[in-house]
């Protein structure tokens, strides 16, 4: 019964940190531009489907781990060069829009380029699981949680102790003030879509060797990244993490005492009971509307 | 008769005290101005009363009928009428459009009746644009009868401001900042204008920073200084009252 | 509204020779799946073209639609205009029952709602395999209309064409009265809208509950049309594709509506050999639209030719 538990929570709190990471993505644009990148999703594919390709044409393994980040994070730039610069000073509901656009761009030149079929490469240190209090803990699950909690404490310190990571934040406080105090706020911006796309890709890597990947993995674990990063709070960072692991272990508690077809709705029933009671989530900031 | 009673009207927002224990009275058709430094709470008593904020304490009565913490569309229907300091008007519709939404109670709203064109329907709505373009004379604005609300002036707007709160046809209109912006001829015209409305029988509740403006037309003026009132009386009573000067002026060093 | 008639007589006039210049079956197809799909674009560009909303899963309402007529059709033998209503009066409730806690929020958490949304329903109608036949679907009898069966791409023009004609009639009626003239308003500044006695909320949900009806008969009938519903009709591709006709053909547009969905059901057709391709097509419009054509193209040129709608 308890090792029942331990399992469902060791797959859970697995799958919740790559929610987090992409949540984190989330926060870092929605901080830095307030836009919510809706192509987030795509850039934790990108992670694992450069990956598996790299691997494939015989690259080592960590050769093709670093390519399968950065590239996505030139992608980023990219994508904010090319769709959200140009649509400056677009409403809210404009921006959303743009950047589906722009994700179903990417999804579609992947599905051209790498096919529909679903692939993956060995995981990091084996497959061999480990057992803890009867449940099975894969080793892949280990260099998830790793890190994820590595990035985390890394963008901790990034944003409080240094000048660049406080520019950023001081951006996304009042971009004007931040301008008339000498900070790039075009930079900021594509620093914040490149972290952000990294960080996704990140997560999509090392989930693929535990869940394969495919053309259209970017769409569910977007759009579960950003029902956590609303959980947690939008723009909040701690939030985006915490709201990441909930996701995922309510989605896994679900799997496997409720029913594990429905285990994908989970997330987005969770953001109604959010969005109803909690909008700001757990961590977010509240804000009133001066009229 | 007292039109309008507000007794220890209070709103906190998080730690900022922005109204304490505020009570005035304003009596049917005078013009009732509302006056203070920047950040006395003049806009934020404007929209407690006219429901955009919910009070935390206090109680408003419009005609000896309790209104507090009524939503604004229902306060339109007891006919509470208000312009903004800062202008919100529809960009994407035509001037005349702009105050026909004004008349906006006063027609038949039924979707089936809407979607199916009956006759009715149009000539009632026939009736508003006449009488929107009617308003839009009285407040001077005939030269932009069939423009875009996005093809006016700053000054045209806040007229149009004022055609569409009146197509409403309110028993109390409450003004914010109404010559804010204004040079000294276009604020005498806009204190023709509140001068007319207020003969016409509406009662004016006024929240204005030109002093000139304010002694000229008010019956009775209201001061406010960080949130509390600090005075109430007729215009001479509060020109020559020290604490008021004091308040805007600050005290002999 | 002299240009509003000559519009409805122009499309009149379209829908009627249009049977006589095309050539077979296949095209009439295709027409009457720019037909479907131009009356859900209309119903969704009043919530989101002139209400100023947004809805990311408005495929849902249309999956509604489809599944009621096909499993009230097939497992319980009803009539398929009873189960059509029953659809429509479904997905209408549903629209009711969530659209003022929706409403109340903003932006991108208005949108994640809608969103949210459409995904709970298809993933419902993908797993309640024992009514809706699961991921691979179900069939559909034909559509009967008081014991005259509708058969043939040629026939169901005919209903298909009326049903676009009334439509379009009646969102023109609806923009031009007093209710479509609180909508825009509630479009261009909710707070002014309040103040004058606009219950904004009340609106909101109305249109919401409209664009509703509209998609879930559209569904019904569609899925009658092609004689097979699967879950993809809920999915939220599917919501994509409907918003990016009511982007390019023009928010807030009758007509734009109209010509958004025309030139996106003959896009796929165009590319149906190249599935990756509609994809990435689908996103440089959706892009491109709303960077250089924000307005959509039907009132982004009425602009040009100097007029105002």
């Amino acid at each position: 019964m308890f090792s029942q538990i331990l399992q469902f929570m060791f797959s859970g709190v697995t799958v919740g940190a790559t929610y987090a990471l992409a949540a984190l993505g989330f926060t870092l644009i929605y901080n830095a531009s307030n836009v919510i990148n809706f192509a987030q999703g795509e850039f934790i594919m990108l992670g694992g489907i450069l990956t598996v390709f790299f691997f494939k044409t015989g690259l080592p393994l960590p050769v093709a781990l670093l390519l399968a980040v950065a590239i996505p994070a030139m992608v980023g730039v990219l994508v904010e060069k090319l769709a959200i610069e140009p649509a400056k000073g677009a409403g809210v509901e404009s921006l959303i829009i743009i950047t589906i656009g722009a994700s179903l761009v990417l999804r579609g030149l992947v599905q051209i380029s790498f096919g529909k079929g679903a692939a993956s490469f060995p995981a990091f240190s084996g497959d061999a699981p480990i057992n803890i209090g009867g449940a099975a803990l894969a080793p892949q699950s280990l260099w998830v949680l790793g890190t994820t909690a590595v990035v985390v404490l890394a963008l901790w310190l990034f944003f409080n102790r240094t000048v660049a990571g406080k520019a950023i934040l001081a951006t996304s406080y009042d971009p004007l003030a931040a301008q008339l105090v000498g900070v790039n706020t075009q930079l900021v911006l594509l620093v914040s879509f490149a972290l952000s796309a990294a960080i996704g890709a990140m997560g999509g890597i090392l989930l693929t060797p535990i869940t394969m990947t495919s053309y259209d993995v970017g769409i569910m674990l977007g759009l579960k990244g950003f029902v956590a990063a609303v959980v947690g709070g939008l723009g909040s960072g701690l939030g985006a993490v915490v709201g990441g692991l909930l996701v995922g272990i309510v989605e896994a508690l679900t799997a496997g005492y409720v029913s594990s077809a429905y285990k994908d709705a989970v997330p987005f029933l969770l953001i109604f009971v959010i969005l109803f009671f909690m909008p700001r989530g757990l961590f977010g900031a509240k804000t009133t509307e001066r009229v | 008769m007292a039109l309008l009673e507000i007794s220890d009207l209070s709103k906190t927002f998080g730690g900022v005290l922005a109204v304490q224990n505020v009570s005035f009275s304003v009596d049917q058709g005078i013009v009732y101005s509302v006056i203070g430094p920047n950040g006395a709470g003049k806009t934020t008593l404007f929209n407690l009363i006219t429901g955009i904020y919910t009070p935390c304490d206090g109680e408003i009565r419009l005609g000896g009928e309790l209104v507090s913490g009524l939503a604004p569309h229902q306060l339109a229907r007891k006919g509470m009428g208000r312009t903004f300091q800062n202008l919100q008007i529809c960009m994407n519709m035509t001037a005349i459009e702009n105050v026909m939404v004004g008349g906006h109670l006063s027609l038949d709203r039924n979707l089936i009746k809407s979607m199916l064109r009956f006759p009715s329907l149009r000539r009632a709505d026939a009736v508003l644009r006449e009488r929107a373009a009617e308003l839009m004379v009285y407040v001077g604005l005939e030269a932009y009868l069939n423009s875009e609300a996005s093809a006016m002036s700053y000054g045209a707007l806040k007229r149009l401001e004022i055609a569409r709160a009146l197509a409403a046809k309110p028993r109390i209109l409450f003004l914010d900042e109404p010559a804010a912006g204004f040079n000294p001829k276009e604020t005498a015209e806009i204190d023709n204008l509140v001068r007319k409305i207020a003969d016409s029988g509406i009662t004016v509740v006024l929240v204005e920073h030109d002093m000139k403006m304010v002694m000229n037309i008010s019956d009775r003026i209201l001061v406010l200084n960080y949130g509390r009132k600090l005075t109430e009386g007729s215009a001479r009573d509060v020109r020559d009252n020290p604490e008021v000067i004091a308040a805007y002026l600050g005290t002999a060093a | 509204m002299k240009r509003a008639h000559a519009g409805l007589l122009v499309l009149t006039a379209i829908l009627l020779l249009l049977p006589l210049v095309l050539p077979n079956a296949f095209y009439f197809d295709i027409v009457n799946r720019m037909a479907i799909n131009a009356v859900i674009v209309l119903g969704l560009n009043l919530l989101i073209g002139f209400a100023g909303q947004i809805s990311l899963g408005h495929a849902g309402f249309f999956g509604i639609g489809a599944y009621a007529s096909a499993i009230l059709t097939t497992h319980f033998s009803w009539p398929p205009l009873a189960a059509l209503a029953v659809g429509a009066v479904g997905a209408a409730l549903l629209a009711l029952a969530i659209a003022p806690p929706i409403f109340r929020l903003r932006g991108h958490y208005l949108a994640m709602a809608t969103l949210g949304l459409g995904i709970v329903i298809s993933i419902v109608l993908k797993n309640e395999a024992a009514y809706t036949g699961g991921p691979d679907g179900m069939s559909v009898p034909p559509l009967t209309l008081f014991g005259f069966e509708i058969y043939g791409e040629r026939q169901w023009y005919w209903l298909f064409a009326a049903i676009l004609l009334f439509s379009v009639w009646a969102c023109q009626n609806l923009i031009d009265s007093p209710f479509g003239r609180a909508l825009r308003a509630l479009h261009g500044s909710e707070v002014a809208s309040q103040v004058v006695g606009v219950d904004v909320a009340r609106y909101k949900v109305a249109i919401f509950v409209l664009s509703a009806f509209f998609a879930s008969i559209m569904g019904s009938l569609s899925a009658h049309y092609v004689g097979f519903v699967t879950p993809n009709a809920a999915e939220f591709l599917h919501s994509i594709e409907l918003m990016t006709m009511v982007v390019v053909g023009g928010m807030a547009s009758v007509y734009g509506s109209v010509i958004g969905a025309v030139l996106l059901t003959a896009l796929p057709q165009a590319l149906a050999t190249f599935e990756g391709w509609e994809t990435v097509a689908f996103g440089v419009i959706l892009m491109v639209s709303m960077i250089f054509l924000p307005k959509g193209l039907v009132p982004t040129i009425a602009a040009k030719l100097g007029r105002k709608r």
